[in-house]
């Protein structure tokens, strides 16, 4: 578009290469009601535990079920109150800050169609928006945005974006595709070195040794600076500057007013099967680095924040128990979370399934009650005003009989 | 115990080539080893396309002319700044209002040097990544090391990627002292090891100037181009080889603005008599006396010890059998050093298949091998170069004469960085690649079923693209 008088903007956003999609296309309808509503997608891959990161402290059967790990409204450190049923991991006091400020909704129990225990296959059922795994080549949130108006107004093109080194599944598809990538990607998670450890020591001794010791050494040199501090998770710093760095440029372009207005990320490392740490450990670091994001999301979008929604969604949630290894396993049921000043939230909705071992799904999962393509399709049919037809056949196939969530949005 | 067939060709891809692309091993299975061979028998096997790559007498020519223009260019500016201060009388206003002067720059971006090894250094990944299985490659990765120069010399950076494809890759399956005599003749290589400007001290040159003998390039042609460390020659051999070679050298670029930048002899350098190098004495034949003594270095005994020791210490062990040494050694005298029918001995001994898969890939081949892996063809090579920086063997820039370490012990400290870079990589470039299909195309023949199940239990794509490629049948060869 060399017309366009916002080109830069355009070779700015594929020069700069992260988390960005663009496309020519916008919410056409929402526009024509004085509205210019943003939409950012972050998945998180790996399945968030949901009964860590949103605790249903009021379930008689809660504390049975995870015993020490069991976070509660008493607990050092003490869950943030949500209602008188749900509180808070106390790693997110953003989220919990939005929450009662009405700027945040969680959907608790909640699924997709997708009912094996596979990461990939799970992650392509979320990011698809097919019903089954498969060979999926296009993602529910772009085949919404290729069914909006292309952008035809004077003054150039709002494009849709997303932030990124790889495209996730969800934002690719017929609609074109800018991506970003940040120039300083982060070092290999906790998770990858000790999956990789601990196949060198199965396998390998001298790689076992080597890795061993580099990796030691590192976190070493990484600790050594807090003075008295508690030592935390090796690179945990650097977590929580990609996920803000990440999120908040993401937020930078979509406030722009001639910037994207659609986009997704996603954040790896979710899959805590061991030493999950759920208070001070690892999946706290993770929800603060994630909690840190929404904070930059908030902050970058300025203005523009009272018609934004951030959804946040996993592919499946984990084992309700706590495995012999003081981490969980793959489940099902988990939780979505929203943020944005366009919500109308300040609520957890949730048809609670209970916790009793005769209500969880196989006997050992938070039993689904909400399919979270009820969500989506709510927020797109009342924030971006995507055709309920068009939501029920192409952007999520053969949904027919999961209704839109309504009443998610302040308007209507 | 002999390999089944799929697995004996993934060993013969990573330990012989670049690693699997998607068919790689279903291609080869029928038959690793003749595979191997026929990628020797291609024709123009080890040459790659030139059309927009610049001869190292051309690149040398643009270098120099880029040089002095920059050279122009500062010191205009130099004098533009002299002639401010002397004609403002208030020298302090000047030092304040610097930063705002409107002098021109140099121009941003890396000079023409560094772009013309960017697009050579393009050139070298984009065949590797093309290649059906790289043996021929890794042939030409091995004799460029063995005869390795490096950018961080003085004017080799524009030359170093010619010298590799004028050099190495035209002689790679010739004869060994074909190779040895073009390598010891090219620019690079006279300027790398400062015989461009060694001057016999009894030459016309010599008498006239106070300059002289500089025993560099003779001393690392005989311990490690030829016969090798602690062998047959002395200090006295080393001091009369570099009397040989005085006038070997590069044309001057203000002597001569055509062919300034390439070889020439200059007979007025040369230092004038007879030498006698191991035993033997070469009368003075100006040029011929320096390729006589090359051509004995190439048929010599030792050099064929040394040469067949390093490749198989290269492709199959730290401490390669001694049969298949002796092996090739033997070849290698037969055929008067025959480089194509050494490479075919190598890949028909069975010693070469035998050896466990215990050396850890140099950096290079792993980086290639991890981008083959996932069929990416990156369009921009930095964050293959930076890998490559990163992991301790930048391109063409070994930090001494020797090359870099073909022992796997020196390239165990680099393991958490290659975590890291397999981390970036699953991500910048595995995007569209699904790594349980990688893992079948790659490794499965020859993996653990713990790394298979480390693979396909990971947590996302990348994650197990990174595990893949960090997976201990993926590291070693």
């Amino acid at each position: 578009m060399l017309t366009n008088p916002h080109a830069a903007t355009r070779r700015e956003l594929l020069i700069a290469s992260g988390t960005l999609f663009a496309w020519a296309y916008l919410p056409k309808l929402a526009c024509a009601e004085g509205r210019d509503p943003r939409l950012l997608v972050i998945v998180l891959r790996g399945a968030l535990d949901g009964l860590a990161a949103v605790v249903p402290v009021g379930d008689p059967d809660w504390v049975a079920l995870r015993g020490d790990h069991a976070l509660m409204l008493g607990g050092k450190p003490a869950a943030l109150p949500l209602d008188s049923f749900f509180a808070l991991n106390p790693a997110m006091p953003n989220l919990h800050r939005l929450y009662k400020s009405g700027a945040a909704t969680i959907v608790h129990a909640a699924a997709t169609p997708y009912r094996e225990r596979s990461h990939f296959d799970g992650q392509d059922v979320l990011e698809s928006g097919l019903a089954k795994p498969g060979t999926a080549d296009s993602g529910w949130l772009n085949r919404a945005l290729a069914s909006l108006q292309p952008a035809d107004r004077a003054g150039g093109s709002r494009d849709a974006f997303a932030i990124g080194p790889i495209a996730p599944l969800v934002v690719r598809g017929p609609a074109p595709v800018l991506s970003w990538t940040p120039r300083r990607l982060p070092p290999a998670s906790d998770d990858t070195v000790m999956r990789l450890i601990e196949l060198y020591r199965h396998t390998d001794p001298i790689l076992a040794r080597a890795l061993e010791e580099r990796m030691g050494l590192a976190s070493m040199a990484r600790a050594g600076g807090m003075d008295g501090e508690q030592p935390r998770p090796v690179g945990a710093g650097q977590v929580r500057a990609y996920f803000a760095e990440s999120a908040g440029t993401a937020a930078k372009f979509l406030a722009r007013a001639d910037g994207p207005r659609i986009g997704a990320l996603a954040f790896d490392g979710w899959d805590t099967h061991a030493a999950e740490g759920a208070t001070n450990g690892r999946l706290a670091t993770l929800l603060g680095a994630l909690d840190g994001a929404i904070a930059a999301i908030e902050a970058e979008m300025k203005d523009a924040w009272p018609e934004t929604v951030v959804a946040i969604v996993t592919e499946f949630g984990r084992t309700a128990r706590i495995n012999g290894t003081d981490g969980t396993d793959h489940g099902t049921a988990t939780v979505v979370l929203l943020a944005g000043g366009a919500l109308k939230g300040g609520r957890v909705i949730a048809d609670w399934p209970g916790l009793k071992p005769s209500k969880l799904h196989e006997g050992r999962d938070l039993k689904p009650t909400t399919d979270v393509r009820a969500v989506l399709k709510g927020l797109l049919k009342d924030h971006l005003r995507v055709d309920a037809s068009v939501l029920a056949s192409k952007v999520f196939p053969d949904s027919a009989a999961i209704k839109p969530m309504s009443g998610l949005l302040q308007q209507a | 115990m002999a390999l089944d067939p799929k697995a004996e060709a993934a060993l013969a891809l990573h330990r012989f080539g670049l690693g699997p692309r998607a068919g790689s091993i279903a291609a080869i299975a029928s038959d690793p080893r003749g595979a191997l061979i026929a990628e020797l028998d291609r024709a123009g096997a080890g040459r790659i396309g030139t059309a927009d790559l610049l001869t190292s007498g051309v690149a040398a020519r643009a270098a120099f002319a880029y040089q002095q223009a920059q050279r122009a260019a500062r010191q205009a500016e130099r004098a533009a700044q002299q002639t401010n201060a002397a004609g403002s009388g208030a020298p302090e206003m000047q030092v304040q209002s610097g930063p705002l002067s409107p002098a021109p720059r140099p121009a941003a971006g890396p000079g023409l040097p560094q772009q013309i090894y960017l697009a050579e250094a393009k050139a070298r990944i984009d065949a590797a990544l093309a290649a059906d299985i790289g043996f021929v490659e890794r042939l030409v990765w091995f004799w460029s090391n063995h005869f390795c120069v490096s950018a961080d010399k003085g004017n080799v950076r524009q030359i170093c990627g010619a010298y590799e494809r004028e050099v190495i890759r035209a002689n790679v399956l010739g004869r060994f002292g074909d190779l040895l005599l073009a390598v010891e003749s090219h620019p690079a290589m006279l300027i790398y090891l400062d015989n461009a400007r060694s001057i016999g001290p009894a030459s016309i040159a010599g008498l006239r100037q106070r300059r002289g003998l500089n025993e560099n390039l003779a001393r690392e042609i005989l311990e490690l181009h030829t016969l090798g460390v602690r062998t047959v020659y002395t200090q006295d051999d080393v001091t009369r080889f570099a009397n040989v070679i005085t006038g070997w050298t590069v044309v001057p670029f203000r002597q001569d603005p055509v062919r300034g930048g390439e070889f020439e002899f200059n007979p007025r350098m040369h230092e004038p008599g007879a030498q006698t190098v191991i035993g033997k004495s070469y009368p003075d034949a100006g040029l011929e006396q320096g390729r006589a003594v090359l051509a004995a270095l190439a048929r010599h005994p030792a050099t064929a010890r040394h040469v067949a020791s390093k490749l198989a210490r290269h492709f199959v062990a730290d401490e390669p059998p001694p049969a298949l040494v002796e092996r090739l050694a033997k070849r290698f005298l037969a055929t008067q050093g025959d480089l194509k029918d050494v490479a075919k001995a190598l890949v028909s001994a069975p010693e070469a298949w035998e050896a466990p898969r215990a050396k850890l890939k140099r950096p290079g081949e792993w980086v290639v091998g991890a981008l083959r892996a996932v069929a990416a063809a990156p369009a921009d090579i930095g964050p293959v170069m930076q890998a490559h920086n990163l992991l301790g063997e930048p391109l063409w820039r070994p930090a001494a004469p020797k090359g870099f370490a073909d022992e796997s012990a020196p390239w165990l400290d680099g393991l958490a960085q290659r975590l890291d870079i397999a981390n970036q990589f699953a991500r910048r470039f595995g995007a569209q690649a699904d790594p349980r299909e990688a893992f079948e195309e790659a490794l499965a023949p020859i993996a653990s079923d713990e790394t298979r199940q480390t693979i396909t239990r990971a947590e996302s794509r990348p994650q197990a693209l990174a595990l893949l490629f960090m997976a201990p049948e993926f590291q070693r060869r």
